[in-house]
């Protein structure tokens, strides 16, 4: 399993993705630049990524306490999701975001 | 607790970041004589513990099955309460400076501190208002863009838009909008994760037209910086459009930066403080950097690795802050020197 994350200088990274691993967890294991300060308990919203829209719709949506938490994100857009709410799975293979300004 | 009130102390150990491990660092050093100050941008003490998740579970502190954020940090205020630990809240340690016998730390209100022992116990950094990533507000700011109310009588008679959806973007609307001239609350969704009584008054303040609420994100800002004018608006509704006014005032939540803990001379790896791990000291004799601020092989940003770091720091700062005494390692269970100390 793979996904594809491009980061603030607009190069995009291939990652080997585990099942179960959060989205966030795989970014911050390569060492891309992710806050995700609170470690995954939805309190900051500092590993805030946009989804290629082709995966928008592919996603879990997200619960109430993260569109609330988004709201705590800087520059949010409709594609906008907290990537410590995104589970790996098979369907999730291939996987295409940008990482967000942390404000 | 004690909070200092006056501007220039002096004391053995200064304390940078109030989190779980600056506190327990106060209990370490305690046992071996030595008084402590500690400084922390937020105005409680408990770093991450109290702002990010006071009410979350933590499951791998020892002996504690399950405690949350808020207890653990009670458990070691109570913990600690018999050195008598002087706290500086609100400030950030914004200067470092060699003395004869020590360091002299100034903080960014004025408070100075000099101690014979700095230890960096600031974990991700100073928590710090998130900035809206909107191009050159940097130029704006403390004109016309603020991050934090510090004087209200300062936004009277003013065109404020208030930027958020959280409890401080909602406290803000309604305590400032007595003096403002005209307020505007600029959100994205027409939804608010503030506490439902702000929300209620807030809309009971924009249906009677006491101010104005917009659904929109912000795009970007007008008017010859340092001075506001306006701002681009945009919404799925309306596109782009824009509103007038003189002040903004984005609430976005915090955010930790390393700050100036860059400019303390000290080397820095990826913004984190190497140290040794005998005794977590850094680039820098008589510095010390302990908990998720630092960097050694094979660490791991835990607050148990945090405890374990101070205990080891306190053996070495022992040397600088009595150079002339012999330190003889004793156990709580069963010294009774200790147990004078802990005042049990």
């Amino acid at each position: 399993m793979k996904i594809h994350v491009t980061d603030f200088d607009g190069k995009e990274h291939t990652l080997e993705a585990l099942e179960g691993w959060r989205v966030m967890e795989i970014i911050r294991d390569h060492g891309l630049p992710i806050k995700a300060e609170c470690g995954g308990c939805l309190a900051c919203a500092t590993c805030h990524v946009y989804v290629a829209p082709e995966w928008q719709n592919k996603l879990v949506p997200p619960s109430l306490d993260e569109t609330d938490m988004l709201d705590m994100a800087v520059d949010v857009k409709d594609n906008s999701r907290l990537s410590c709410q995104l589970i790996m799975n098979a369907e999730l293979d291939g996987l295409r975001v940008t990482l967000a300004p942390a404000g | 607790m004690e909070t200092a009130s006056t501007n220039y102390h002096k004391t053995d150990v200064a304390i940078i970041g109030a989190g779980p491990v600056g506190l327990f660092a106060v209990f370490e050093l305690g046992l071996l004589d030595m008084k402590a100050h500690l400084i922390d941008i937020l105005d409680k003490p408990g770093g991450q513990c109290a702002e990010l998740y006071p009410e979350k579970p933590i499951y791998d502190i020892p002996a504690w099955p399950v405690i949350s954020g808020h207890d653990l940090t009670e458990k070691l205020l109570e913990q600690i309460k018999p050195f008598h630990p002087h706290f500086h809240f609100g400030q950030m340690a914004e200067s470092l400076e060699k003395t004869d016998d020590g360091w002299k730390l100034t903080t960014d209100t004025g408070t100075v501190i000099e101690a014979k022992v700095i230890v960096i116990a600031a974990g991700g950094g100073s928590f710090v208002p998130k900035k809206p990533a909107i191009a050159n507000i940097d130029q704006y700011e403390n004109i016309s863009v603020f991050y934090a109310v510090r004087k209200m009588e300062q936004f009277r008679g003013k065109d404020i838009v208030i930027a958020g959806g959280g409890d401080s973007a909602l406290d803000w609307t309604l305590n400032l909008q007595p003096l403002a001239k005209s307020l505007t609350l600029v959100h994205r969704r027409d939804d608010f994760r503030a506490a439902p009584d702000s929300v209620l008054k807030m809309r009971a303040l924009a249906a009677e037209g006491a101010i104005n609420l917009v659904i929109a994100d912000i795009k970007g800002l007008k008017g010859d910086a340092p001075h506001l004018s306006g701002l681009q608006l945009h919404s799925r509704e309306k596109g782009d459009f824009e509103i007038a006014c003189n002040t903004l005032l984005p609430f976005y939540g915090l955010t930790m930066k390393l700050g100036p803990i860059a400019n303390f001379g000290l080397n820095l790896h990826e913004n984190l403080v190497p140290v040794d791990t005998e005794k977590f000291e850094t680039s820098t004799t008589g510095i010390f950097a302990i908990g998720d601020i630092n960097h050694y092989p094979g660490k791991l940003k835990l607050i148990l690795s945090g405890f374990h770091e101070s205990a080891l720091m306190a053996q070495k700062a022992f040397n600088y802050v009595y150079p002339d005494k012999k330190l003889r390692f004793q156990y709580t269970t069963a010294s009774s020197d200790l147990h004078k100390k802990l005042g049990v």
